[in-house]
């Protein structure tokens, strides 16, 4: 590989927190690489793991979970049960091959802006070190059709 | 040189594919049986919990999940060295019986019996269960499934499950049965050792009956000098459930008994890089390719080969039938493989048999029918006969109980190298020059093995059913002459 | 139709364990009424079949065919794509052709791994080291078996599937209902549900059809089945700390396992409206977890010690991710 290989990183963001944090990263012009797209949940709590897979399924190379600090989530304990979501996620998909780096979950309130954008930063490096995940081309590289199944949004709490 | 192939078997459990050469003449230069499916349950159960073993293995064979959920119930009870309370042992064995008793009434009536009761030249359309009842009457129709019933409804009551139980953990059960139950149970299986008889009569009545079904059995095309394997208890009598492994020789001398965790000792499987499937045979005899005779390791392993193996039958009414089998075809061992039809239906009796002295066992509606594991996982060897053949589960694990090998030899894989011998010398028999191959011919050939009862689903941990069957004749040349296909690639 | 009047009828496996013919088998009477109302044309575990019949059946002249198994090597492919073009409903019979089933936790593993496995086992003598070749060269001729694929596909993966009948197998209760409802059909007294509905199962969880007393408790760990003394017959084994995979799964099945002492295993695939399958069960054990301390959770976490095997037993060729990272690996 020749050319800088550019991770491609999906954010899921808690409303009340991370995502302005994010906002306001951007606003005060804190730096923070292209290299990630955030989609804005109302909660922590709000991440089903199958998020993380289809992200992962369609071609991210990782992704990065944001929420509350410990006791400050919106609706209450919501955020202690996206951090027990998330250990068992990255055991799960430690044993399918996907290194441990690939998820990350971060702590991040409103105010945090500056400390978001050093964790992209981060994470945006880490991934490039690690290399492209390419879930699709992997597929397709068999001679099998990549697409996933396009399937109902999932409702959940 | 012409190619024939048969692709697939019918009213075989399993995908299989024969190919037979002939030679200039037109004669069988050789043939080759294949199996071309693989499932790898020997990798992927690699790092999953022992005690789902029984629960997984289930899944290499419908037609027989019993068989893979006791081998590996006692294979993940030799990983945790526990003891079941005898409750468990028992209710397992009358699960066990249940299965046996229903698993054979089919392969009878539904696969085997229509070779016979409608003769093997009949027309294909007429070759199959249907055939029989119309023949024999409707109301053997309804006993063949008032016996499948029964039989599932034992494994339903002990296992959870009709097909695929899930009752069996390390050191016993998950539940025990109540006295209901039992006398559920008890009821049918009096009437299955009504129904054993009533099978036995009829196999009497039309098979032995009939001179030309006699000769059939009794000559040379179907029949193969090996060393016959099975399960016997303390007394040497047949056991299904437990036991030594006990092994005889091609003149009928026991060549030795060995305690299952020591298979390996005893037996290895051969390679070809045409199949996926191995060729086990007796480690201590050798592999001298696919030759009967003492100097071979090739054995068999089905009712046959069981009832050789072991000294008798451990219930009255098969301990008879036993005797009378043996002195109607001239004594110990019988090698005539279509005898294996009727040595199957005196398992069918003992079956019966057993499932009435379990159910009147007064510590069968115990209630200590599990025992806690307390020794550290490591490594251990479950065998059970299944209906196929003797069937190993042996695993070894990390010391939380997490599978770090397994090693399964599967009831029909046993019989991968008796089976393509019983097809070549039937192929050679049957297709001599000049003479065109019929489809009564072919199904002759699949008589030959049809009678190991095999299930590649099993074996290939793939599935069961009815086999391919193609025909490819080829020239001298290698060009296609003719193609017969009876379905699939 | 068929010369005698009747639709025709197929059913066949690919890479099944054929459970979910026996399945078929065993709804005893109800053989006899796909009998009466059906030309069986094409079911090998049934009856004698000639493929070459149905490679000359016009195309789309079976009116319905129960699919089992999943697609494990080239002829299994083959025959899903000539039964779609036969057929006009095509359904996915049981768990296999579903969402892989158990052999699909193959997809762990690399094709060599499983051959290593296989053909470098313990009692297996190999001196030459053979692994199954495509095609030989025997003194005779060439001789074949289809290639084994690196990856097991569930049926909707290869080719357009109607209906879905989930379980491994379903249960004959169920088959049943669905032979009586497609006769109900063919006679103009109902109609089919819409494409792509999954049929012969429920459309809730397993837990709701579970007899098990649940308290919405919270549990501090989990246990291995064979190593609790006394289980409580009457309640939830997940409040008892037993891994069971009801929540996630489809009811159906009438809660059998659970009834019986053992956890579901989830045979019955995902619950409607469950896009993946693993993805609900962690939320669920997730939620059942009773500790917001990271390292605590971990402790509690190292008593599932095989969370992939766990989430995705029978679902993972038909989770999102369908496969194993080393699995891709050229
Ligand atoms: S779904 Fe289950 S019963 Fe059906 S073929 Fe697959 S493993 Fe067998
Ligand atoms: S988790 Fe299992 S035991 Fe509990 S209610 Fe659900 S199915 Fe029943
Ligand atoms: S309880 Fe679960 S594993 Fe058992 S039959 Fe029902 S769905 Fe299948
Ligand atoms: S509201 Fe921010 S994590 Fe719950």
């Amino acid at each position: 590989m020749s050319e800088q290989f550019e991770p491609i990183l999906v954010g899921f963001t808690c409303n009340w927190c991370s995502y302005r944090a994010a906002d306001l990263a951007g606003t005060a012009r804190v730096k923070y690489p292209p290299n990630i797209r955030l989609i804005r949940l109302m909660c922590s709590g709000r991440l089903d793991p199958a998020f993380v897979m289809k992200a992962l399924a369609e071609g991210a190379d990782g992704v990065l979970i944001t929420g509350c600090h410990p006791g400050e989530c919106h609706y209450l304990e919501q955020n202690y049960k996206a951090l027990r979501r998330f250990l068992l996620l990255r055991r799960t998909l430690e044993q399918m091959g996907i290194e441990p780096g690939r998820i990350k979950l971060v702590w991040a309130s409103a105010a945090e802006g500056v400390k978001l954008a050093h964790e992209i930063n981060t994470m945006v490096e880490e991934v490039r070190a690690m290399g492209p995940l390419n879930w699709p081309k992997r597929w397709e590289s068999n001679g099998f059709h990549a697409t996933v199944k396009e399937q109902e949004q999932e409702v959940t709490a | 040189m012409q190619k024939i192939s048969i692709d697939p078997i019918t009213r075989l459990e399993g995908h299989g594919k024969i190919d037979i050469f002939l030679d200039e003449e037109g004669n069988v230069a050789n043939t080759y049986f294949q199996i071309p499916e693989l499932r790898g349950f020997e990798r992927f159960c690699v790092g999953r919990p022992v005690e789902e073993m029984p629960l997984l293995t289930n899944r290499i064979c419908g037609v027989c999940p019993e068989a893979h959920h006791m081998a590996a119930a006692k294979a993940a009870d030799a990983v945790y060295k526990v003891d079941p309370p005898p409750t468990a042992k028992k209710l397992r064995e009358l699960l066990y019986s249940g299965f046996f008793f229903t698993d054979h009434t089919t392969h009878f009536y539904a696969l085997a019996g229509p070779d016979f009761v409608m003769g093997p030249d009949a027309p294909v359309a007429q070759r199959n269960i249907l055939g029989v009842i119309h023949k024999v009457g409707l109301e053997i129709g309804g006993k063949v499934i008032q016996a499948r019933k029964f039989g599932h409804k034992i494994v339903e009551i002990i296992g959870g499950r009709k097909i695929h139980p899930c009752t069996s953990i390390p050191g016993g059960l998950t539940k025990g049965i109540t006295e209901e139950e039992r006398k559920e149970i008890e009821e049918m299986g009096r009437w299955g050792v009504e129904f054993a008889l009533f099978s036995l009569k009829l196999f009497n009545d039309i098979v032995l009956g009939n001179k030309e079904y006699v000769d059939l059995i009794l000559g040379d095309i179907y029949t193969h000098r090996t060393y016959s394997i099975g399960l016997v208890d303390e007394r040497n009598r047949v056991n299904f459930y437990d036991g030594m492994a006990s092994v005889v020789d091609p003149e009928g001398e026991r060549l030795g008994k060995y305690a299952t965790p020591e298979y390996v000792d005893w037996i290895a499987e051969h390679v070809e890089p045409w199949t996926y499937l191995k060729f086990p045979y007796l480690k201590k005899v050798g592999w001298k390719g696919f030759v009967d005779g003492m100097d071979s390791g090739v054995y068999f392993s089905t009712p046959l080969a069981r009832l050789n193996a072991a000294d008798g039958m451990a219930t009255p009414l098969a301990q008879e039938q036993y005797q009378k089998f043996y002195e109607t075809l001239g004594g110990k061992p019988v090698h005539q493989r279509l005898a294996t039809h009727w040595a199957r239906l005196i398992e069918v009796l003992y079956a019966a048999e057993r499932i009435v002295e379990l159910s009147t066992d007064p510590e069968i509606t115990g209630r200590d029918f599990h025992r806690v594991p307390t020794e550290t996982p490591t490594e251990g060897v479950g065998t059970v006969e299944a209906p196929r053949g003797h069937l190993t589960h042996h695993y070894k694990t990390d010391e939380r109980g997490i599978l770090t090998e397994v090693n399964l030899i599967v009831g029909t894989t046993n019989n991968y190298a008796p089976i393509s011998m019983s097809i070549k010398k039937a192929a050679e028999n049957l297709i001599k020059k000049g003479k065109v191959v019929t489809e009564p011919m072919l199904n002759m050939v699949e008589m030959a093995f049809r009678a190991y009862d095999p299930c590649f689903g099993c074996a290939a941990h793939t599935l069961p059913g009815q086999m391919p069957l193609k025909i490819t004749i080829r020239d001298a040349k290698g060009e296609t002459v003719e193609v017969v296909k009876q379905y699939c690639e | 139709m068929s010369a005698n009047g009747k639709p025709k009828f197929a059913m066949y496996w690919a890479a099944s364990c054929g459970g979910c013919e026996i399945a078929v088998l065993n709804t005893g009477e109800k053989i006899l009424d796909v009998d009466a109302n059906f030309d069986v044309v094409f079911w090998p575990v049934a009856m004698d079949a000639k493929y070459k019949d149905v490679e000359a059946m016009p195309d789309k002249s079976i009116l319905l065919t129960l699919f089992n198994g999943g697609i494990r090597n080239q002829e299994n492919e083959a025959m899903a794509h000539l039964l779609r073009r036969k057929s006009q409903i095509l359904v996915a019979f049981g768990s296999c052709a579903c969402e892989g089933c158990i052999p699909g936790l193959a997809n762990l593993s690399t094709t060599e791994q499983i051959f290593d496995a296989v053909y470098d086992s313990i009692t297996t003598d190999n001196p030459q080291n053979y692994r199954p070749q495509y095609q030989t060269k025997v003194p005779e001729g060439d001789i074949h078996i289809p290639k084994f694929y690196p990856v097991l596909r569930t049926l909707d993966q290869v080719i357009d599937v109607d209906y879905y009948m989930p379980g491994c197998p379903p249960e004959s209760h169920q088959i049943a209902e669905v032979i009586d409802l497609v006769i109900q059909v063919i006679h103009g007294q109902a109609s089919l549900p819409p494409a792509g509905s999954v049929i012969g199962a429920g459309n809730s969880t397993v837990c709701d059809e579970c007899p098990r007393q649940r308290n919405v408790k919270t549990i501090k760990g989990f246990q291995r089945i064979q190593d609790i003394a006394e289980l409580d017959p009457d309640l939830c084994l997940l409040e008892q700390g037993i891994p069971c995979n009801g929540p996630a799964t489809r009811s159906g099945c009438g809660a059998l396992c659970p009834q019986a002492g053992a956890q579901c295993i989830g045979c019955y695939g995902p619950a409607e409206g469950v896009v993946d399958y693993g993805a609900r069960l962690m939320s669920a054990f997730a939620s059942v977890i009773d500790s917001n301390d990271p390292a605590e959770i971990e402790q509690i976490l190292d008593q599932l010690p095989d969370p992939a095997g766990q989430f995705y037993r029978f679902n993972l060729a038909g989770s999102l991710l369908r496969a194993a990272k080393p699995v891709w690996k050229q």
